[in-house]
This record gives structure tokens, C-alpha cells and sequence, in this order.
């Protein structure tokens, strides 16, 4: 090659680097543009809520007002909620933490390897048929009582829109990528980490948040199965007494979770894509 | 592919072959399934010379390039690259330069530059050391770090650019390099480009739909025929562009003889 000699004018000389950056709205202007209309929404819910329980004396026991919920928030925490929210907490971390590693180890093997992939998508699918509730007690049986298969339901549960969404993201990178870096002497490998991987990241997430929102769903059904704590044994046991209120609190603090969760994830996918909320995806 | 066999060859040219043969193309067809995408490609350039090839849309273009760079397989005829017959042989001669940009969004335009140098197992370091002349002489010098999608689009395609000249490979296949553009900054990527190829001797097969450009880029230019894809005339086009302008040598006499030659054939 020869060296570089001759310096060429340049076609755009009036774009700097300093021009091609975009302009930033303040954070709180952008949280309200985002998140605005969800508030107010949910406050008039709560409003509409709290007032029909008022007109028409719905006893406490039937249905919890949103101030019955706040009240249970505060004069249950310490007895009720809290000693119970941390073992929930941890089934939905450990458990969520391993349906990634498991969902994307098994769509990396799966893509590189096709005919495996032919051999396992197909039970993949059909063993999503399966009801978790019904998976949950034949997991306590053979797991016993403790923490380990409430963390399993909760990998199951997660684990399958992560190996889809990851999978999918894997397969759909245009082929003219990968055809330009074979004329680039790129190895098999060498296209996969450096185009098919990073090119399916945004897809991978996206599979993340939906497992999210599932995490502590299948943590309650792990608890149901058989739990002497966690918020699902806490619901389960409210609901004897008809302690409508502290239920109510178990599910905002159930959300709490998976909303945190859902934060975590998109946090963790703006550090690690920075490209794709600048509509720069492949 | 007919040349006679050399005695003393003063470059050594790959498998004893005749050093000259830059793309040679004898009888080539390629299907895919009921579709015949070509039919009896037959054409050939010498080494360092600049072929380009124009032709209406869908007939078989870019499977004639994806067939020179050997990521596909012809079902009948021949081909060679420098010597190279096999598809694998080929691919490693050849190094293309996409429609699309295709630029990595996630890495910055120097790393978008260097990959090929990466897959030859050089550092991080060291790749962007030699890519990096190239920005300052390809008028993108400052624009390193930046990432794709704040670049303009004739900038990403001289990124692209780069990266294939990156690969250090001898036959450049570029697959409509500016069609993505808006017809300004096409005409100064031709021109940029024009320059870019002088300083470097490679040889060049463009395929392209427009006809200034496959003219003005190439000594020579292939006109095919749609679908099943035929070679309709070769027009010799070394018309003399040394030290003139793109404005100057699209008006000239000879190029707009040669235009018209071409668009009757495209007829």
C-alpha cells in the first residue's frame, strides 16, 4: 500500500465533529415528556378508585381504597412487608440473573450451531405449552422447600422471550454485514463477535425487559407452590384473614420489583448500546 | 483463460497463471432456482486496470460482483481473480465496498476503518496507528472518534472507503458505492474517488446503474442486458481524464460519444 501523500480537499469541509453532535434536552424536560402523561393517568386511576369506595361503602374486607393500601404500606412495613420483600427480591434477582446467562449462552450455541438449533428450537416453543403454575409444585417436590426452586421457576419463566428475542436478533443481521466482512478476511468467530453479537444486543435487551415484567410473577408462583416467606406467601396468607389492604401492599411492592427490574435492564442497555436510542441499529 | 504462458514472470503470479489477468469472466452463468440471474458473462480486464459494469435494476449486477468476490459459486463457465479460480481463492484477493455503507454503529469511524487490519490479527493499537493517515488524507482527519450516524453520507462512504482499502486486498469490488447519495455529493465522491484510485493501483470492478459513472471510473465498461443478465456491448472508455475535472470530462466530446454508445446498448 502505498503511503498516504497527497491530502484531498474535503467534500463537506462545514461539518466538525462539534456540529455533528446533537443538541440535549434538560433530564427533567425529557422525564416529563416520557413519563408525564403515565402519571397523570394513574393519578386520576387512583382518584376514580378512592372515590367510588367512598360513594359506595365498599366494606375493607371486598376491596382496599388506595388510602387503605398506604396505610397497610406504612403500619405493616416492618412486621409484614419488609421481612418478606428481600426473599422475594433475591428469587427475582438470582433467578432473572440466571435465565440471562442461560437465554443468551443457549442462543449464541444455537445460532453458531444450526442443526442444533433445528433439533431444540421446536421443544423450546412446545415447552412454553407447560403452565408454570402446574410446573411450580412437581419443582418444590424435587427441589424441596427452599430457595432453590423458587430461583429456578423464576429462570424458567424468563428464560424463554430472552433465547427467542436473542436468537431472532442473532439470525436477522443483514447478510451484506456479513458478506463485507468475509471480503475482510473476517473469521467465523471473528463475525460473530464483532457483528452478529453487538448487532443482536438491542434485541437481547428488549427480550430482558420483557423477562422482566414476567421475574416476579413466576417468584410468586414459586412461592405458592410451598414458601414459609416472600411476598406470594404473604398474599397467601393475608388472604384467609381477609387482610385486603396488606395484599394490595404485597402487589405495589410485587410491581416495585418488576418495574425496578425493567429500569435496571433499559439502564444497562443504554450503557451498553449507546447507538440505539440515536436510531442507529442495524 | 488463453494467455501464453510466461517464462520468466517478474511479479509471481498466484498458481503459475498469466500475472496479467486482472477479472476474467469466460461463460459464466449463474440460477437460482428458475431464475436465470445470469447467462454467458464473458469479458476480461487486465490487472490494475478499472472495469465497470452498468446494466438495469435486477439484472444480476450485484450477483456478478458477489460471484468475483467468491461469496457465491457460478454454475457454469469460469472464473478468475488474479489467478484465483476457486470461490475461496477469490475471496481472498478481492475486498468490496458495499451499496450501503454499512457502517458498525457501535464503533467509531477509525475502528469502522480498521476491522480488515483486526481480522489480520494485528492489535487494537496498531490498526488504528496505520488507518489513521488515511482519515487526515481522505479529508476526515478530526473525525476519528466520531461515531457513523454523525456522519453525512458521502463522509460514511469515504469511511467505507477506507475500510476496504484497509484490506490490502488487489481487486476492489464496488457494488453502486455512491447510489445511496444525493446527485451533489455523488459527483464530488466520483471525482474524490476518481483521485483516490489514481494514487492507488488496484483493479477496480464497479457496478453501477448509472452510466457517467461507470464512464468516468473505468477503462473499460460492460454493458448488460435485464434479466437473464447478458453481456450486451464492451465499450472501451479510457477516455483522457488526467489533470481534468469531473465537469470538464463529462462534457467533453469523446465521453458524450461514448455515453451515447452506452445508452443505446442499455436500450
Amino acid at each position: 500500500m502505498s503511503e498516504p501523500a497527497t491530502r484531498q480537499p474535503s467534500a463537506d469541509a462545514t461539518i466538525t465533529p462539534e456540529v455533528a453532535g446533537r443538541k440535549r434536552r434538560s433530564a427533567w424536560s425529557r422525564f416529563w415528556r416520557a413519563y408525564g402523561l403515565a402519571i397523570l393517568f394513574s393519578i386520576a386511576l387512583l382518584a376514580i378508585w378512592q372515590l367510588a369506595i367512598w360513594i359506595f361503602h365498599v366494606p375493607k374486607y371486598l376491596l382496599a381504597s388506595p388510602s387503605g393500601i398506604v396505610q397497610s404500606l406504612q403500619k405493616d412495613w416492618h412486621r409484614y412487608l419488609e421481612p418478606n420483600l428481600w426473599p422475594t427480591l433475591g428469587e427475582v434477582l438470582v433467578g432473572f440473573a440466571i435465565s440471562v446467562v442461560a437465554g443468551v449462552g443457549l442462543a449464541v450455541v444455537l445460532h453458531l450451531y444450526t442443526p442444533l438449533r433445528r433439533a431444540v428450537y421446536p421443544i423450546l416453543i412446545g415447552s412454553q405449552t407447560i403452565p408454570i403454575v402446574v410446573l411450580a409444585p412437581i419443582l418444590v417436590i424435587l427441589l424441596g422447600y427452599g430457595l432453590l426452586p423458587k430461583v429456578v421457576i423464576v429462570a424458567l419463566i424468563c428464560f424463554f422471550p430472552i433465547v427467542v428475542n436473542g436468537l431472532d436478533g442473532l439470525r436477522l443481521v443483514d447478510d451484506d454485514f456479513i458478506h463485507m466482512m468475509r471480503t475482510l478476511d473476517a473469521t467465523r468467530w471473528a463475525i460473530f463477535r464483532k457483528v452478529e453479537f453487538p448487532g443482536a444486543l438491542p434485541s437481547i435487551f428488549s427480550g430482558m425487559r420483557v423477562a422482566a415484567t414476567f421475574a416476579a410473577i413466576g417468584a410468586v408462583f414459586g412461592e405458592w407452590a410451598g414458601a414459609s416467606q416472600g411476598l406470594g406467601y404473604l398474599i397467601q396468607a393475608s388472604t384467609p384473614n381477609l387482610q385486603t389492604a396488606r395484599i394490595f401492599a404485597a402487589i405495589v411492592l410485587l410491581t416495585l420489583i418488576a418495574m425496578a427490574l425493567f429500569g435496571l435492564v433499559s439502564l444497562l442497555e443504554r450503557i451498553f448500546c449507546p447507538w440505539v436510542s440515536k436510531g442507529g441499529a442495524l | 483463460m488463453g494467455g501464453p504462458p510466461t517464462g520468466v514472470a517478474e511479479a509471481p503470479a498466484p498458481n503459475g497463471a498469466d500475472p496479467t489477468i486482472g477479472i476474467a469472466f469466460d461463460g459464466v452463468g449463474k440460477r437460482f432456482g428458475d431464475l436465470v440471474a445470469l447467462d454467458g458473462v464473458t469479458f476480461e480486464i487486465e490487472r490494475h486496470s478499472r472495469i465497470g459494469i452498468v446494466g438495469p435494476s435486477g439484472g444480476g449486477k450485484s450477483t456478478l460482483l458477489q460471484l468475483a468476490a467468491g461469496l457465491l459459486e457460478e454454475d457454469a463457465g469460469s472464473i478468475n481473480v488474479e489467478g484465483e479460480t476457486s470461490a475461496q481463492g477469490r475471496l481472498t484477493r478481492c475486498a468490496m465496498m458495499p451499496q450501503r455503507d454499512l457502517l458498525l454503529p457501535w464503533r467509531s469511524a477509525l475502528d469502522n476503518a480498521m476491522i480488515a487490519l483486526e481480522n489480520h490479527g494485528l492489535s487494537k493499537k496498531d490498526a488504528r496507528d496505520q488507518t489513521r493517515p488515511y482519515f487526515e488524507r481522505f479529508g476526515l482527519d478530526r473525525f476519528e472518534d466520531v461515531r457513523p450516524d454523525q456522519l453525512s453520507g458521502g463522509m460514511r462512504q469515504r469511511v467505507s472507503f477506507i475500510r476496504t482499502l484497509m484490506a490490502e486486498k488487489d481487486v476492489l469490488l464496488l457494488d453502486e458505492p455512491f447510489g445511496a447519495l444525493d446527485s451533489i455529493t455523488r459527483a464530488q465522491m466520483q471525482e474524490w474517488l476518481l483521485v483516490a484510485l489514481g494514487d492507488v493501483p488496484r483493479t477496480v470492478l464497479l457496478v453501477t446503474h448509472d452510466v457517467d459513472e461507470a464512464l468516468l471510473l473505468s477503462r473499460t465498461v460492460v454493458v448488460m442486458s435485464a434479466r437473464p443478465g447478458r453481456v450486451v456491448t464492451v465499450l472501451d472508455a479510457s477516455i483522457e481524464t488526467a489533470g481534468l475535472s469531473r465537469r470538464e470530462i463529462v462534457t467533453s466530446p469523446g465521453f458524450i460519444e461514448l455515453k451515447e454508445r452506452a445508452l443505446e446498448a442499455l436500450e
